[in-house]
């Protein structure tokens, strides 16, 4: 019985002392310690889910500079291919070129040519006419005098005639 | 600042034990060992502090004990002195007679007054018994280690906890994610988490002091469980919202013509929870203090060192198994102190069955 009968005076030192912890420990311990565990919890969260985000920007980054190399890459080989059918179609517009001006000059000296002989042989024509003429007076006036005689003339002529 | 205050309690400690110390003689009775008035004596408490007992050349015992003040109020008045003025052949001192550990009141020839109907007069004991001492210790203990504790939080903000912060972080975050938040909910348990930490730590401390040897057995005392069950008893009750009255003066879900009978159970129930509070701690603490003691009795029963030795390991066990139990018990009065406050403060929905 004695065990288990409550004694006045602890009651009242504990109840004493109990309330006294409580309200020492309730304003100097158990609110700093709530708060500081709370806000480093939420700073924690904050950080992790900040974390991740920035991983995600990461990611989205990467792709983003993926998405561009690749254009890059396609825009590089757009250029290599204009340029190289630009070029073939210069080679062969400077080959089209060349072989209608060789052509033009081919018959621009073909012409010139035709020209030169027409002229040359003109020329010859006027000269056998005028030695022929030369000739005929030479001969006529040798004529009256003997046939032999012209006939040797007409020979010398010859020998003088040089055909060019 | 800490360890200052640290260093004077152990100076005041030292002087307590080296200046103070009574040397009380009295004669040994009969010299025959009687374990249950052993026991007894150890689990119960006492007004001064008993260290050691020596037995002196002349066969008497000398107890060396630390007194404590002894503060009586009756129809005289307060009075206030110290436990030592009992060591006298009378055990009486100013009218007062301490018998086995109560104080009566007395005549100059050391026989107890009574009333009419043959019983013992007493004044109202609020002296600092050993018990009493003890909850002081555990208090400046509690009230030391948390405030450095806090102390680190501060120094520590926003970072990783360090030295004796580490140690009991881990146990406040407990109370507060084990046992505050799912019993009472996220939205109310800020309210109680202070008390339930208080509770806590202020249970285990005491427990834990109680099985140094020479310890008090205050947290085993009803007294002490009975002023802890009821401030839980007494909370849970101001707590209670209108679906908790309701459950009991009207409880739903039940026939109606079993409402009224429901009524008093429900009132008793009140009672109930409080009354196991007080009665499951009391039992598990001075329950391990009597086997410990009992099975320290086999040495001095037997009075052979071939018992002492298993005797010995059994203690150790034991006394391990209650260095869990102290955790355990402190743990389970606030996990049902919780509960009980979250079963006061739960929302209910009308179209709850139960």
């Amino acid at each position: 019985m004695e065990l288990v009968t409550p004694g006045i005076g602890l009651i009242f030192w504990t109840a004493l002392t109990f309330s006294i912890v409580f309200f020492v420990l309730r304003s100097f311990a158990w609110k700093p310690i709530t708060t500081a565990l709370k806000e480093r919890e939420e700073s924690i969260t904050n950080a992790l889910s900040a974390a991740e985000k920035a991983k995600a920007d990461l990611q989205q980054l990467q792709s983003s500079n993926e998405k561009l190399l690749q254009e890059a890459r396609n825009e590089r080989e757009r250029i290599l291919r204009d340029a190289k059918s630009a070029a073939d179609k210069m080679v062969s517009e400077a080959t089209d070129k060349a072989s209608t001006e060789r052509n033009r000059i081919i018959a621009e000296a073909q012409e010139a040519i035709r020209q030169e002989k027409n002229a040359a042989l003109a020329e010859l024509k006027k000269q056998v006419a005028d030695l022929s003429i030369d000739i005929a007076e030479k001969v006529m006036r040798k004529q009256l005098t003997d046939k032999s005689s012209q006939m040797d003339l007409v020979q010398s002529y010859l020998k003088d005639v040089k055909i060019n | 600042m800490n360890k200052s205050y640290i260093k004077y309690f152990i100076f005041t400690l030292l002087t307590l034990f080296l200046g103070n110390k009574v040397q009380a003689d009295e004669p040994t009775e009969g010299g025959v060992f009687n374990p249950g008035d052993m026991i007894i004596h150890h689990i119960s408490d006492a007004h001064e502090w008993h260290l050691w007992t020596t037995t002196g050349a002349d066969g008497k015992e000398h107890h060396v004990s630390i007194p404590l003040p002894v503060i009586l109020y009756s129809e005289k008045g307060l009075e206030i002195f110290s436990s030592a003025n009992f060591h006298n052949d009378l055990q009486t001192y100013n009218g007062y007679k301490l018998e086995h550990e109560h104080i009566y009141l007395a005549d100059a020839n050391g026989t107890i007054l009574t009333d009419a109907n043959g019983k013992k007069l007493a004044p109202l004991d609020f002296s600092i018994t050993k018990n009493v001492a003890s909850i002081f210790i555990s208090a400046f203990l509690l009230i030391t280690i948390f405030s450095a504790v806090a102390g680190g939080y501060k120094k520590n903000a926003g970072k990783a906890p360090s030295g004796i912060q580490s140690i009991f972080e881990p146990l406040i975050v407990f109370v507060r994610d084990e046992i505050a938040i799912p019993n009472i909910g996220e939205k109310k348990y800020e309210k109680y988490l202070p008390y339930l930490l208080t509770v806590f730590f202020f249970i285990w401390v005491n427990n834990l002091l109680g099985l140094i040897p020479t310890g008090a057995n205050a947290s085993g005392n009803i007294a002490f469980t009975m002023t802890l069950a009821v401030l839980t008893g007494v909370i849970t009750n101001l707590s209670g919202n209108s679906s908790y009255w309701g459950h009991i003066f009207w409880t739903p879900g039940v026939p109606l013509w079993l409402r009224p009978i429901m009524l008093p159970v429900e009132v008793v129930g009140i009672l109930t929870k409080p009354f196991a509070l007080m009665i499951r701690l009391f039992a598990n603490i001075t329950a391990g203090h009597i086997i410990i003691l009992s099975l320290m009795s086999f040495i001095f029963i037997f009075k052979s060192v071939a018992v002492g030795v298993p005797v010995s390991a059994f203690v150790v066990v034991m006394t391990m198994m209650e260095l869990f139990v102290a955790a355990l018990q402190a743990f389970i009065f606030t996990l049902l102190s919780a509960l009980f406050i979250g079963a006061a403060t739960e929302e209910h929905h009308h179209d709850d069955h139960h």
